[in-house]
């Protein structure tokens, strides 16, 4: 199962999620090195909120803030389900 | 060795002191003797012709960068350099384009070209040389600087290329008429007056020019080829005013406050930058001058469309312009007698006697990468240390006007525009007034002048240390990155001061 | 009281953060038209997040949910109604819908703890609408009404053209509606992002006919409706010389009294104070 969801629009970003056999998170983003544990705290909070750990992220970057990255996951997440 | 602004940079150069240093050297200052004039100039029969006889290892070799994204000199002067493997090339060009990438790669690869001197550069040949693989130092300058070292001797030029659009027969020349013409020949006049050989490149050749800015006396070569590279590319698209609604509102809001300031006057003179906001705040302006029925001295630098429309409107008394942005502005270049040209020395050399033009500026409007709580600006590098530009007349007009404003927006990509500390100098804070952005507004401390006059404003007005503080509720604290440990390059200020160092990328 | 109510694309993230810095009055994160279908679980998602950023916004938060016709519009309830935003906009909106609304808002309210009463403004965009107008500017919760002229010429099978011919009566019935309810009307939006004399020429017929602010669907548009539907300098001057006589006959005791040769009775009065307010409101001098 899989979901995906956002644009790659100026501070946007697109989350996939897929199911997986451990917790996988990927960034690739356009502010890394400024903001990649932030990025990553998010998305961390995010899937614990969700109570999904066996799971891999893709998070495409487009210099979306928390709120941003915090939507689409949850979007994906619901789409994948 | 740290310099004022508590910067590293190279030991055996001059550190950065402060933004009028150099009104303490001024007996100092000595002008090398021009190049001796002549009469004679020589028709080189082709390139191969320029090349056997006049280019080795070596030498330093300027070029002026009029054509902007159009140009076809240079990158056909380095692609012969480096098919005849020349070495050691100190490339002296005042600007360097995306369109130069190819060439100018290659030739660095090949340590064809080993050192630049630059005021502007942008394209792939940043990355290449942030990534060390320039023999040398990359310096960048600023226009005034650039005339300044050039004049003293502290650059000294083997071999200056001109490219011109229009050439005749006793060797003057012109950028304002020909099939790629560009405009005023401003950046090139130190490099026609003090060079030790110059070669006029031209695709256009006529019998006598009746108006022209390269003066043959000072011409030793001259080469004709079929074309000199395509003036279509001189309108780079920032030249242009933007549409993003956010820009506007900025551009509204700057507007506002200089009203506010009483800047808008009978007899004021002003310069934007070449960016889509600055251009937007002149065109507000305009409209509060035709409204106030203000009619104002001069406008000047890089000319613009825009401002070519003020100056037929009326609005303005002349124009003083070092480069045309446009092809509208090489039309009037050429026809409107109020449309004078200023070399780069007369722009912005500190040393220009009696004051350079930018010392006779009310009003300066700018744009910025990063600013810091010190109001330094750079406009030299991203904040990830690549070069992306340089100070081009930034630090000048800084220096010279009464007000400088810089517009931004606050955040650029979740990037806070405004830092503790900026990546890399260009322009020092003290000559920093104003920072207008979407979301607020802050004055130098210094200027209690302006302070005061604001007190009742409605405007956002609020010390930069909020509005940095308000970026960071926005997009979250960034991360401080480290930057690259070698100094690969010099950020060299309008007095021959080193005011920081270029590092390499990680 | 609002001049500007700014359109913002619910599912645009740049739009959204950035839709504070346009001094718009009012903000409307739409759900419905800017959004499309495959993506409108997306933008619930992220309009909640947005709305979750801040515990007050500076403008008044409007969300234009999907019209109660559609299987949309539960959701979008369920997700946003928060203390974070103050009105709900609704599409298509008929005395019944908004009754029905009514409920639904009740019941989120009450479930979720909200600590305000969360308002309603209904869209006139059908034939069918304007006929009841009355009935919809009484309904509960409605704090004013948008015209939706696109959709409404659709209906009327007329073309919309910038004089606006086509929608007077519509105006004039929202707005006198509207009065009578002490409400405001709100003028449908003007289309031609870029004609700003247009613009100004469509304000002037909607104040003329009673509309008291206009929807935008480009922040550039803002600065005009912001200036076009405050008081003028001259109506405020005018304002401060009725307040200072009544302050003066209220001290002299005295019964009626004048001002520049006309008698001031109680609705001169009123919409002179009205005037004060909104200038106090907008930070207008």
């Amino acid at each position: 199962m899989i979901g995906i969801a956002g644009t790659l629009e100026s501070n946007d970003c697109i989350i996939t999620i897929k199911d997986s056999d451990k917790l996988e998170i990927t960034i690739e983003s356009i502010v890394y090195d400024y903001f990649k544990e932030q990025i990553e705290a998010v998305i961390l909070e995010t899937l614990k909120e969700y109570k999904l750990d066996c799971v891999s992220v893709l998070c495409q970057d487009k210099g979306a803030l928390d709120f941003t990255i915090k939507a689409r996951l949850i979007t994906a997440i619901e789409r994948m389900k | 060795m740290k310099n004022s602004l508590n910067r590293e940079i190279l030991e055996g150069y001059r550190p950065f002191k402060n933004s009028n240093d150099y009104l303490n050297h001024k007996s100092e200052y000595q002008k090398m003797n021009e190049k001796s004039q002549s009469s004679e100039v020589i028709f080189l029969k082709d390139i191969d012709d320029l090349f056997n006889n006049l280019i080795k290892d070596n030498m330093t070799i300027s070029f002026h960068h009029h054509l902007r994204n159009g140009d076809g000199v240079m990158n056909l002067i380095i692609d012969e350099l480096t098919k005849r493997n020349i070495k050691n090339i100190h490339l002296a060009s005042s600007g360097i384009f995306p369109n130069n990438d190819i060439s100018l790669i290659k030739a660095i690869e090949n340590e064809t070209i080993t050192n630049i001197t630059t005021n502007y550069l942008n394209g792939k040949s940043s990355e290449l040389i942030g990534h060390n693989q320039l023999k040398g130092l990359i310096v960048l300058e600023t226009h005034g600087g650039r005339a300044r070292s050039i004049e003293s001797g502290d650059l000294l030029i083997d071999l200056a290329i001109i490219a011109a659009s229009c050439l005749d027969k006793k060797g003057n020349a012109t950028g304002i008429i020909g099939k790629n013409a560009c405009g005023v020949l401003g950046y090139a006049i130190p490099d026609l007056h003090y060079a030790k050989k110059v070669v006029v490149i031209s695709d256009t050749l006529v019998d006598k020019l009746d108006k022209y800015e390269i003066d043959g006396k000072y011409v030793d070569y001259c080469l004709l080829v079929d074309s000199i590279g395509d003036s279509k590319g001189i309108i780079s698209g920032t030249t242009n005013i933007t549409k993003d609604p956010v820009g506007l509102k900025i551009a509204r809001d700057a507007t506002k406050l200089l009203l506010e300031l009483g800047v808008i006057k009978d007899g004021f003179s002003m310069q934007t930058g070449a960016g889509g906001t600055s251009l937007a705040v002149a065109s507000y302006i305009k409209k509060e001058m035709i409204r106030l029925n203000v009619k104002g001295s001069f406008a000047s630098g890089g000319i613009t469309s825009y401002f070519v429309d003020m100056l037929h409107e009326g609005l303005f008394d002349h124009l003083e312009d070092v480069q045309c942005f446009d092809l509208d502005a090489v039309k009037s270049s050429l026809a409107d007698k109020n449309h004078l040209m200023m070399d780069a020395s007369k722009y912005a050399n500190p040393y220009y006697l009696p004051n350079p033009v930018v010392n006779d500026l009310d009003l300066v409007v700018l744009g910025a990468t990063e600013i810091d709580l010190g109001f330094n600006v750079n406009v030299v590098t991203d904040s990830f240390g690549k070069i992306i530009g340089g100070s081009g007349g930034h630090s000048d007009t800084a220096n010279g006007a009464k007000i400088t404003m810089i517009t931004t927006s606050l955040i650029r990509a979740r990037i806070p525009v405004i830092k503790e500390h900026v990546t890399t100098i260009s322009t020092p804070g003290e000559d920093v007034d104003i920072l207008v952005t979407d979301r607020g507004i802050a004055i130098n401390p210094k200027r209690n002048d302006l302070i005061e006059k604001l007190k009742d404003s409605k405007l956002n007005i609020m010390p930069i240390e909020k509005l940095l503080d308000l970026a960071h509720s926005i997009t979250g604290v960034p991360k401080k990155i480290e930057l690259g440990d070698r100094i690969i390059g010099l950020v060299k200020y309008r007095d021959g001061t080193i005011i920081d160092s270029i590092r390499n990328l990680k | 009281m609002r001049r500007s109510l700014l359109f913002i694309p619910g599912n645009n993230p740049s739009m959204l953060q950035n839709s504070d810095v346009f001094e718009a009055d009012s903000i409307i994160i739409d759900l419905e038209d800017a959004v499309n279908i495959t993506e409108k679980d997306s933008a619930r998602n992220l309009v909640k997040s947005y709305l979750n950023t801040k515990k007050k916004f500076n403008s008044e938060m409007i969300v234009r949910i999907n019209g109660m016709d559609t299987k949309y519009y539960q959701d979008d309830l369920n997700s946003i109604v928060s203390d974070q935003i103050d009105a709900i906009m609704l599409p298509k909106a008929s005395s019944q819908n908004l009754a029905k609304l009514d409920e639904i808002l009740t019941e989120i309210e009450g479930k979720n703890h909200l600590t305000k009463r969360i308002k309603i403004i209904p869209i006139v965009e059908l034939a069918s609408s304007l006929i009841e107008v009355n009935s919809i500017a009484s309904s509960k919760r409605v704090d004013g009404i948008l015209l939706g002229a696109e959709d409404f010429t659709s209906d009327m099978e007329v073309y919309r053209t910038k004089e606006g011919k086509e929608i007077s009566y519509a105006r004039s019935a929202i707005a006198v509606a509207s009065v009578a309810n002490h409400i405001e009307a709100i003028d449908t939006p003007f289309t031609d992002v870029n004609d700003f004399i247009g613009l100004e020429e469509d304000i002037k017929n909607s104040l003329q006919l009673g509309m008291k602010a206009k929807a935008a669907i480009h922040p550039n548009q803002i600065e005009i409706i912001n200036r076009m539907y405050a008081p003028t300098p001259d109506q405020i001057v005018w304002a401060k010389q009725i307040m200072a006589a009544l302050e003066n006959a209220n001290k002299n005791k005295l019964g009626a009294f004048s001002v520049n040769g006309k008698m001031v009775d109680k609705p001169v009065i009123e919409r002179a104070s009205k005037i004060l307010k909104k200038a106090e409101i907008f930070n207008i001098d």
